[in-house]
């Protein structure tokens, strides 16, 4: 970012500023088509695939809030589950309350998002690995809090109340629809985020953050709004659980289970884009359905790929990908180009920054 | 008299904890690295004990003497190779590559010797205790397991600050390029570290097979990473002593709390380490702000 005011006035031929190398309408219009197929698929297919995709729409929204906390903000959590469980119970209690699932929703990502506040406040003071564990701590407590409570099903858990009293494949689909809409919000709106200021601003916290301090970036306050956010994605994500399935058990709900399968997720397609979290999502999910059958052992090769991943190819699937193609679909960084240098394909003369978005494996 | 007991009782408790936590903070404290895999590491010793036990038939009280030293040289192993990769790439990649250690190390164990929960068979040892008064009975196990805390910590603490090797750890966790100037390995130093603490781990894993039964998954269902990070900040960043303290505390808080209700047990400990984070993040022991 800094290199961008630095060098522009003193260039004197116009220096073009743009998101990508290419047009990204493409992208766009390909985003566009897969949503309105997934939209349209209740119609051709059994709702045993639609659950499916629901699971896959949930481990989406946390993979791509995970990526959001630790590819862009640098905050590692390994305590996700406790929004998760939380946005479940969250749910069940509107249930209770005789309020619709459905409406309940919104209102678990609005209570996981004042929770994540909560959370921020105590544990904002906390660096890299201790605010790891100190999530997971919260994850703990919340638990333990919520298996107080006999009217939540306290140790055993609890079926979901209220859901509308319609056909098994009509509900099926609005649940599939509903997880689709959730999905597509989340996605869009860390989108607007990244592109927006805050992108911007987690940049130069992730490239240096005692130099963004000291021009004036507020660096808490972003990583306020990532963490809060992602206490959103993650409640809503775990109210979906529960409206999928519609069943709480506060050990599953709350497990560390949920923070593995967003690593792995983010780590295989490649933490710090926006698309890497979406491929690795399709990946891990796939691979799950082929291999959880070989249970301990799929868990064995996972552990052991999700580490040679972070040490040799820290940049993921998608790393692979867009360094080899120089494709970028949700462009979130800024291309400079010198005048004159408009349709010049090569990379190698420019003697610009590559970009400014994503996450630093080398800082 | 009641509550004395239990606070004797929770001070051998933190001394458990105390063990556990003495390699996390140790590896923090020299390499930055939150060993996410602590905890699961501590029940692997567990089961190379059982492993040892069942192959050289040696009591099992002196399976340490087999377990540790190649635990040691584990540490070593994995400083050298997987620990000191991951520490080249930066904090991230550290607590990514020790939580796939950790899912590693769980499912293995499962593969390996079933879901099924182990224990160190020491036989009446584990059940033999004496009393002082009417009231106050103390464990032969727990008080052995305490003091073998005491002397583990309180022995480190007088190592790192006094031996050469205590001095040249120190001098490399401060500055690892000055330290490498002066012709110290960082790299063989961090090893050594590591070799310490991986040792305490086994140490702590044993104990905690003597002191009760464990499965694959205890590493995260019994929480035993979550007691060692909160014994460390409970007592404050960088000093063994603080982590012994810190221990102490969280088992006596956790007795008191068990006390009340056997479900808040394990709430009393985690509100404790909540408190102390919001009044006194840089913990009880120490004076600088370095959280």
């Amino acid at each position: 970012m800094s290199e961008v005011t630095a060098t522009a006035p003193a260039v004197a031929a116009p220096v073009r500023v743009t998101r990508s190398r290419r047009s990204t309408v493409w992208a766009a219009i390909g985003a566009v088509v897969v949503i309105a197929v997934l939209a349209y698929l209740p119609y051709e297919v059994y709702s045993g695939t639609t659950s499916l995709l629901v699971n896959f729409f949930i481990l989406l929204i946390m993979a791509s809030m995970w990526n959001l906390l630790a590819g862009y903000a640098g905050l590692v959590s390994v305590g996700q589950q406790a929004f998760i469980g939380l946005g479940s119970y969250f749910v069940l209690i509107a249930g209770l309350h005789n309020i619709d699932p459905f409406l309940g929703l919104p209102l678990a990502a609005l209570g996981s998002g004042i929770a994540g506040l909560v959370v921020w406040w105590l544990l904002s003071r906390l660096r890299s690995g201790y605010f790891a564990i100190a999530t997971w701590v919260i994850a703990s407590i919340c638990y333990l809090v919520i298996i107080r409570f006999p009217a939540l099903g306290g140790g055993t858990g609890e079926s979901l109340t209220g859901l509308p009293n319609i056909s098994a494949s009509l509900l099926n689909a609005y649940i599939y629809w509903v997880a689709l809409g959730v999905t597509v919000i989340m996605l869009i709106a860390v989108y607007a985020l990244l592109r927006g200021r805050l992108g911007l601003v987690l940049t130069a916290l992730r490239d240096d953050e005692t130099g963004a301090r000291s021009v004036g970036v507020r660096v808490s306050r972003a990583q306020l709004l990532v963490f809060v956010v992602a206490a959103i994605g993650c409640g809503a994500a775990g109210g979906l659980e529960l409206i999928s399935q519609p069943f709480v058990q506060p050990t599953a709900a709350f497990s560390v289970q949920w923070t593995a399968e967003m690593i792995f997720a983010c780590l295989i397609g490649g933490i710090g884009s926006i698309e890497g979290p979406i491929i690795g999502t399709i990946v891990f999910f796939v691979l799950q359905q082929w291999l959880s059958s070989y249970g301990t052992w799929y868990f064995i090769v996972l552990g052991a790929v999700a580490i040679a991943v972070a040490i040799w190819a820290p940049r993921g699937l998608w790393g692979l990908i867009s360094e080899r193609f120089h494709i970028r679909l949700f462009p979130v960084g800024y291309w400079l180009w010198p005048a004159g240098e408009q349709t010049r394909p090569g990379l190698s003369r420019l003697p610009f920054p590559r970009r400014a978005g994503g996450a630093g494996s080398d800082t | 008299m009641i509550w004395v007991n239990d606070i004797i009782q929770g001070i051998m408790l933190g001394g458990l904890y105390a063990l556990f936590a003495c390699g996390l903070s140790l590896l923090f404290g020299v390499m930055k690295v939150i060993n996410l895999a602590h905890g699961d590491l501590a029940i692997l010793a567990g089961y190379l004990a059982v492993g040892v036990i069942a192959v050289t038939h040696i009591p099992p009280v002196w399976s340490f003497i087999i377990v540790v030293p190649l635990f040691a040289a584990l540490g070593y192993l994995a400083q050298r190779t997987l620990i000191q990769a991951s520490l080249n790439r930066g904090v991230l990649t550290t607590l990514l590559v020790t939580f796939g250690l950790s899912v590693v190390i769980e499912n293995a164990l499962q593969q390996f010797f079933s879901a099924n929960a182990h224990s160190l068979p020491i036989g009446s040892l584990v059940s033999d205790s004496f009393g002082i008064g009417s009231q106050i009975t103390i464990a032969y196990l727990d008080l052995a397991i305490f003091l073998v805390a005491v002397i583990v910590l309180l022995g480190l603490q007088y190592l790192l600050s006094s031996s050469k090797q205590g001095r040249l750890i120190r001098a490399v966790a401060d500055d690892r390029e000055a330290a490498q100037l002066a012709g110290a390995d960082y790299r063989h130093i961090f090893g050594i570290a590591a070799a310490i603490a991986f040792a305490t781990v086994a140490l702590a894993g044993i104990a905690y097979g003597m002191y009760t039964s464990f499965d694959p998954s205890s590493g995260t269902t019994a929480l035993l990473l979550l007691f060692a990070f909160e014994a460390v900040v409970i007592g404050g960043l960088g000093s063994l002593w603080g982590t012994l303290a810190g221990g102490i505390l969280l088992g006596v808080i956790q007795q008191l709390g068990g006390q009340i209700n056997s479900n808040d047990q394990v709430l009393a400990g985690q509100l404790l380490f909540l408190l102390v984070l919001l009044v006194r993040p840089q913990g009880i022991t120490s004076r600088r702000r370095t959280a």
